[in-house]
């Protein structure tokens, strides 16, 4: 068996393992994911494959494991034509791909995900097979028991079954798509021995990955894509960081979007040393600290899943904080006190305190007066506040922080999963913000089908209607109502999780219009992109995050594209940088 | 480059299409489905009147008409039909609320059982001995009480450790089954396997004081004022609002501050509280007894009426009376023309496979590919 791979690896040596010639793969006539895309890949190395999100990495390896097909193109592999049709195919040339979520079944061993759907006419033994899960593991220096049921598995381990998975059924060339994203270091740097280990056994791998640090580690060459084509191919002992960085943003391309200066900004949002950890005990956000001002717009990059969503979904109150502040500055300076959002005692308490006064600039004291006379005073809104509220939102449900008073709009990246129900028409939709007003039980639609209909016509909706399901419009219409009704709010604090992520120029331009106004009517915008041109010509400062931690911070106005991407892929040093700055 | 790419597609279009090709409707008319069904409707009578003539030799019209009568023959057969058909749809509302917030509640049996076997509780120990108005009261709430605890456990295991309802709610209808024969066997002295109408009395020399046509009245009624109560609190209240949210996304839901976990556990204390009506009904108001297969599947028949209504009250009406057009008028095919009873089931089951079938059809467009079937003969 050893020796078979040697005498293999030796005859074939010069053979590349893989070429790519040519691919192009377009989604709809629209979106084209690769264009004209060569790429090979020899026996026995670690080809690194660095790209921006949406520069076509995984649809390019996609079409290697057979699930997508190449529009045009050829994939040669061991210098012969492949027809890749199906996974299937795929396996028949040796070639095994690692998606970046497993499909394995919770219930079964090790073994058994192992050799589902195996066919080798050998019957079934799950006793050999078990040693034969063993002898690989072995020989690469895996840490697994076959016996072991999925579901009682850390995500490293997962991970290792899917890789045992794909070398049992005797692949050649292994593709993984982002592997290290879900591990911590230690088992990032195991992985990574168990990778060499398999190149100097004559395997090729392919990686995908955005962290540089990563990518000079392990690779021996590196491929570069952005916007779906193939910039180069280097050798990774001849290149470095720098180099690497321009090649994957690009040249600066100038955007004509408005950006005015921002006026009158003050503290609105602080974030202090927040921590989050996820459901599997992965740091997703490490002691992050910053603060949002009002009348500017915050720019987030990174690479996706750096944590950018569990950072907004923390400030609305979605996600459990383990460790940090997320602290409101509600401009209540010299604003009235109401009833609206703070009962009669609380009213009272804070009185009490010494937190009010009128309008001449005397103290407001209401000791002796009677309950009707404090009511009148607050309601025909004398009583004022002297500074602005501060309130802590850790730990407080959506529900509990809008009935603080506090403004807080947010569009998630997820539009029909969580800003929308699918299902429902416009008018409901709009409903979703609003239908708790008034103590009637029963639901007020007119309202909500009026603002349906400005926003229809303000934003140039296509729809047949306010009665359509939100599904059916195309995905910059869903957009524009979500945008829509989340400004409709009056929001003190706007945050926009990739709002023009597969829109078309015009209505990604019209929700820069509307983030930009925004701004001008003093809101706090923080704007979550993944195009650094437009993050560059939008915003007023950019923050760069990379898994889970805040690498920098960077006027907008002075950026320059290879810093950012540079913070984006970062992963070591951060204390340096921020001593810089 | 547009050509080319354009080319290109249709070229692989070509290439990767099967002969059958089966997409989404996005959209569909009220005329268009209103044919599909009743095609499907007269398909279904056609092959019944076929299998009849094959397998009984009798005349398939003979049959339709027997049918027919069993629901509406007379005066009296009419209100039994109408009282089935009250009952049905009050289970089938029952079920809906949870079923719009995607709660498979299955356990609407049990749930009505339950209910049943609180009023014949208060009955066996007030009947007689209290003001009748009273005890009416009376059953009626702790009926109405046990239906929602009923439905308020399953649902707490649902809301805090996400515990699969369907199987859940459909153990508790064993659990509630079984409460009622260890009732039976306590209270039924002559080790019958009923309680019977001599134990559960009104204070009234025969025990009872309804007669049969106010007995349907009642039963309406309540059908009535449920269905109409349904159909508002479900489209135009802030509760209704929220479960189809629920429903829908449960992130959605979360986003915009909605307790999820009181609405899935107030939904099902609804929908538990109508199936207790329905014990109630049963057992009180109907028929004054109790044994354990007095709600008689309508539990799992609602579920269909629910489901083929579109979770719609209203529809509901004109689903659960087909459902109970055909079990009445099967029983009777059987009856008159001495089949077994299996034959009414099968053109039941005839019956209801294509008007459930015919959803598809509506859902979905089916194509036939034939230039695919051309080119691989001309390979």
């Amino acid at each position: 068996m050893n020796t078979e791979i040697i005498e293999n690896k030796n005859q074939k040596n010069s053979v590349l393992a893989l070429e790519l010639k040519n691919i192009t793969k377009a989604f709809g006539t629209k979106v084209v994911a690769n264009k004209n895309v060569s790429l090979d890949l020899r026996r026995g190395e670690i080809l690194a494959l660095l790209g921006e999100n949406g520069s076509g990495k995984t649809t390019l390896m996609n079409m290697i494991a057979g699930i997508y097909h190449p529009d045009e193109g050829e994939i040669i592999v061991n210098g012969e034509p492949a027809s890749i049709n199906s996974p299937k195919d795929s396996f028949g040339y040796g070639i095994g791909m690692i998606h970046q979520h497993f499909k394995l079944v919770d219930l079964f061993t090790a073994t058994e995900n192992i050799v589902l759907g195996i066919k080798d006419g050998n019957g079934f033994n799950i006793k050999k097979s078990s040693e034969r899960v063993a002898e690989i593991a072995g020989k690469y220096g895996f840490e697994i028991d076959p016996d072991r049921k999925i579901y009682t598995m850390s995500v490293s381990e997962k991970q290792t079954v899917e890789i045992i998975k794909v070398l049992y059924r005797g692949a050649d060339i292994l593709i993984l798509d982002e592997p290290t994203a879900v591990l911590t270091p230690q088992e990032i740097e195991k992985l990574f021995n168990v990778l060499r280990r398999m190149r100097d056994d004559g395997k090729s791998i392919i990686i995908i990955t955005h962290k540089m640090n990563e990518v000079l580690s392990l690779s021996d060459r590196v491929a570069v894509l952005r916007k779906g084509e193939h910039i180069a191919t280097v050798n990774t002992a001849e290149t470095n960081e720098f180099q690497l960085t321009e090649m994957m943003v690009g040249k600066k391309i100038v955007l004509n979007i408005e950006r005015t200066e921002p006026h009158d900004t003050q503290k609105r949002l602080e974030i202090k040393n927040l921590e989050v950890v996820n459901g599997e005990g992965r740091h997703v956000l490490k002691n992050v600290s910053f603060d949002v001002f009002s009348g500017e717009i915050l720019g987030i990059a990174g690479i996706a899943g750096s944590g950018q969503r569990e950072l907004f979904e923390a400030i609305a109150g979605l996600q459990p904080i383990n460790n940090g502040e997320v602290v409101f500055h509600n401009p209540k300076k010299d604003k009235p006190v109401s009833f609206f959002h703070k009962s009669y005692e609380r009213v009272v308490e804070l009185a009490k305190e010494g937190k009010f006064h009128y309008a001449d600039g005397t103290h407001v004291d209401f000791s002796g007066m009677k309950h009707s006379e404090i009511k009148k005073l607050v309601e025909e809104e004398k009583v004022l506040f002297y500074e602005d509220e501060i309130i802590d939102l850790r730990d407080k449900t959506p529900l509990q922080i809008k009935e603080l008073g506090i403004h807080l709009s947010f569009v998630p990246e997820d539009r029909l999963g969580m800003g929308l129900v699918g299902s429902m028409d416009i008018t409901d939709n709009m409903m979703l913000r609003s239908y708790r007003k008034g103590h009637s039980v029963f639901v007020d639609r007119e309202r909500p089908k009026k603002l349906a209909e400005e926003i229809i016509n303000n934003l140039e909706v296509v729809t047949p209607g306010v009665g359509t399901p939100v599904r059916r419009l195309s995905g910059g219409n869903i957009q524009k109502v979500l945008v829509g009704r989340e400004i409709a709010a009056a929001p003190k604090v706007l945050m926009a999780a990739y709002p023009v992520r597969g829109l078309d120029i015009n209505s990604s331009y019209m929700i820069y219009n509307l983030l930009n106004e925004q701004k001008k009517k003093g809101v706090a915008v923080i704007f979550v992109g993944e195009d650094l041109d437009v993050l560059m010509a939008l915003c007023d400062r950019i923050m760069v995050i990379s898994s889970g931690k805040i690498t920098g911070t960077l006027d907008g106005r002075t950026a320059v594209k290879e810093e950012i991407g540079r913070l984006m892929t970062q992963t070591e040093g951060v204390n340096e940088i921020d001593s810089n700055k | 480059m547009t050509a080319t790419s354009k080319t290109a597609e249709s070229r692989v279009e070509n290439a990767h299409e099967p002969f059958i090709s089966i997409t989404r409707r996005t959209s569909s008319t009220i005329g268009r489905s209103l044919v599909v069904r009743t095609v499907a409707v007269v398909i279904a009578l056609i092959i019944c009147a076929i299998i009849t003539v094959v397998l009984t030799g009798e005349n398939p019209i003979n049959v339709f008409v027997s049918m027919f009568e069993a629901n509406f023959g007379n005066l009296n057969l009419m209100m039994v039909s109408m009282q089935e058909l009250a009952i049905l749809l009050l289970v089938s509302l029952a079920v809906t609320p949870a079923f719009r917030m995607k709660f498979w509640n299955c356990g609407a049996e049990g749930q009505a059982l339950f209910g049943g076997l609180a009023a014949a509780l208060v009955m066996l120990l007030w009947g007689g001995k209290i003001n009748d108005i009273l005890l009416l009261a009376a059953t009626l709430i702790s009926s109405i009480l046990a239906g929602v605890i009923w439905g308020v456990i399953p649902s707490v295991f649902k809301a805090h450790w996400n515990t699969n309802e369907t199987l859940f709610t459909l153990m508790m209808n064993y659990v509630a089954m079984q409460l009622v024969k260890f009732f039976i066997k306590i209270a039924a002295k002559d080790g019958s396997s009923v309680v019977d109408p001599d134990m559960l009395r009104f204070s009234t020399e025969s025990g009872e004081i309804f007669t049969s046509a106010q007995k349907f009245l009642i039963i309406a009624g309540f059908a009535v004022i449920v269905t109409i109560f349904s159909f508002i609190y479900l489209n135009y209240s802030k509760h209704g609002y929220e479960i189809s949210v629920v429903g829908e996304s449960e992130n959605t839901a979360k986003y915009i501050g909605i307790n999820v976990r009181k609405v899935i556990v107030r939904t099902m204390a609804i929908s538990g509280g109508i199936c207790g009506i329905v014990g109630f009904l049963l057992v009180t108001v109907s028929s004054r007894s109790i044994n354990p297969d007095i709600v008689a599947g309508r539990g799992f028949t609602a579920i269909m009426v629910s489901w083929l209504a579109k979770f719609n009250p209203l529809i509901m009406i004109l689903t659960s009376f087909l459902l109970v057009f055909l079990k009445i008028g099967a029983g009777n095919v059987a009856m008159n023309f001495r089949l077994s009873l299996s034959f009414s089931d099968i053109l039941t089951g005839i019956i209801l496979f294509f008007i459930i079938g015919c959803e598809f059809f509506l859902n979905y467009k089916v194509r036939f590919n034939f230039c695919r079937l051309g080119s691989q003969k001309k390979r």
